[in-house]
């Protein structure tokens, strides 16, 4: 076991998440771009809806990471309480600025995409009502960990508030689905049409990936800059700060 | 290209969702700059107190 | 330490705690009073904001008195280990003999019998309020039954996590509001498809299964969540 705390020992990661947070934000920029050339150009638009449909291009991308991120997140937790590896706490941090914002994405496209479609910006459908939901928990586990001032309670208590939440989102996703359906509401899939064209799905996938690399490379920069708030006074961090002054470039 | 940017009459939904996007994305990456370099700095502060001392 | 030796420490520090809480709270009646306070003028406010037609209110009374019912746990759950944290009984419950986690349950145990069981006492007079018949109030009473444990005990989690901090009352709410849905639907739903002449098996089932689920895991969570605001 003695490899995993080597490997989570932050003054070790600092240098590797600074490596390959470039190449991570590089290729989600070449994904987002091949992804918009196929959502916004090449793919043909949909004969029931129209245009209104290239939306789903950045939708579905946004939710998906929502809820992956989430559960990452639950991951770490449950590593760093186990492990009580504190690059663990970290990387959930790190995570979570990021998960917020795509549920806040997916929110707002979802209005967007449901005015044309629906004919108003908000219904209480299934699945933008489970991402309403899942955005409060974000800001909970976000609330909380700001709200205490110790950084190893904080962490703790992330992390706790972290695994009830994937503990309660399956429970609280089916509980919203069955209240959906028994009041009839609006329940459109967010998918375009029944057959989908094999050009919006790979379009699709092109963007979810280029989303999901883009939140790789931006918890690889926060995590680097955690690492640098908690670690302040370290040897190694005066090390590495008075090695690049010396080349001088900036760290 | 201006039929292109028509979308076919949902220009403001289509665009509104994309350039929404682009806008948070280009902000969080704003952030963590601002908050990166306020850390480094402080830290590089520091660091030089912890010499000269 | 044998087998029998945990289950009857466990069971100790579980009735210890609970009648301790118990008597302090009877010490404090007014508190439980104030809570039962609570909920009554929050459901008073919704018919004075939504018009007194006995349709619309008979529509919303199960939903509004089980998201008032809420509202009246989340406010009494900040209370639920801030006294003992702040003279620091709740460390030196930490360091007894007893099994914290039976502590931690007989705590919340107290709390349910001292919130959740007054505001079922209370809900067939609210029940009229909003035009709700007897079998109706019966089944709302039984989803208050299986529900309002369920919300002490992940309140229990949450309440002790937000320990000591400023501000708590709102951190709690953000904190525990969303945790609470699946309860509120379920609750909610089983009045809903009793009147509309459905069975309500499965609504009561499920709200079953989550006070199993709670009544396994939150004890443990809230043990765990307390040491983390101590240590």
């Amino acid at each position: 076991m003695a490899w995993i705390y080597r490997y989570a020992s932050p003054a070790t990661f600092y240098p590797v998440a600074g490596v390959l947070a470039p190449w991570f934000m590089a290729a989600a920029a070449l994904l987002a771009g091949l992804g918009l050339y196929i959502g916004l150009i090449a793919a043909p638009t949909d004969f029931q809806q129209g245009d209104a449909y290239r939306i789903i291009y950045v939708h579905v991308p946004a939710a998906w990471m929502s809820m992956l991120i989430y559960i990452v997140m639950a991951i770490y937790a449950v590593l760093y309480l186990t492990f009580n590896t504190r690059l663990s706490a970290m990387m959930m941090n790190a995570l979570a600025p990021t998960g917020a914002m795509f549920t806040f994405l997916a929110l707002w496209t979802g209005a967007l995409w449901g005015r044309p479609t629906w004919g108003t910006y908000w219904v209480w459908d299934a699945r933008l009502t489970s991402e309403l939901i899942l955005l409060f928990l974000y800001f909970g586990f976000m609330a909380l960990n700001a709200a205490i001032e110790d950084a190893r309670r904080a962490d703790k208590a992330a992390a706790l508030v972290a695994i009830v939440g994937v503990v309660n989102v399956p429970i609280i996703y089916f509980s919203v689905q069955w209240w959906n359906t028994l009041h009839q509401g609006a329940s459109v899939s967010m998918t375009a049409s029944p057959k989908m064209a094999s050009i919006m799905l790979s379009g699709m996938l092109v963007m979810g990936l280029a989303a999901w690399m883009y939140a790789i490379g931006a918890a690889l920069k926060r995590v680097q800059t955690i690492i640098v708030e908690r670690e302040v006074g370290a040897d190694w961090l005066r090390r590495h700060l008075g090695d690049n002054a010396q080349v001088g470039r900036v760290a | 290209m201006t039929e292109w940017l028509a979308m076919g009459g949902y220009a403001g939904y289509v665009w509104g969702s994309y350039s929404v996007c682009a806008a948070a994305i280009a902000i969080e990456l704003w952030r963590l700059r601002v908050r990166r370099l306020g850390a480094l700095r402080a830290a590089r502060i520091e660091a030089e107190a912890g010499i000269a001392g | 330490m044998s087998a029998d030796a945990v289950h009857a420490g466990a069971w100790a520090g579980l009735v210890w705690a609970l009648r301790r809480d118990l008597r302090l709270a009877a010490r404090s009646a007014a508190e439980v009073l104030v809570v039962l306070g609570f909920f009554f003028v929050a459901v008073t406010l919704f018919p004075l904001g939504v018009g007194p037609d006995p349709r619309v209110l008979r529509l919303i009374g199960a939903g509004v008195i089980w998201v008032c019912a809420m509202l009246a746990c989340l406010m009494s759950l900040a209370r639920l280990f801030a006294a003992d944290f702040a003279d620091g009984t709740l460390e030196q419950m930490l360091l007894s003999e007893m099994p914290f986690g039976a502590i931690v349950c007989g705590k919340i145990g107290a709390h349910w019998l001292t919130t959740g069981w007054p505001l079922m006492l209370c809900t067939p007079l609210v029940g009229v309020q909003f035009g709700l018949d007897v079998t109706e109030v019966g089944v709302l009473l039984l989803t208050l039954a299986l529900g309002t444990p369920v919300l002490s005990l992940i309140g229990g989690i949450m309440a002790a996590l937000t320990l000591g901090l400023r501000g708590t009352g709102a951190l709690l709410a953000l904190l525990l509001l969303p945790l609470y849905v699946p309860v509120l639907i379920f609750g909610v739903g089983a009045v809903d498809a009793y009147s509309a002449g459905l069975g309500i098996e499965g609504q009561l089932s499920i709200l079953g299964a989550e006070l199993i689920v709670a009544l396994v895991g939150a004890p443990l969570a809230a043990a765990a969540a307390v040491r983390i605001a101590i240590d």
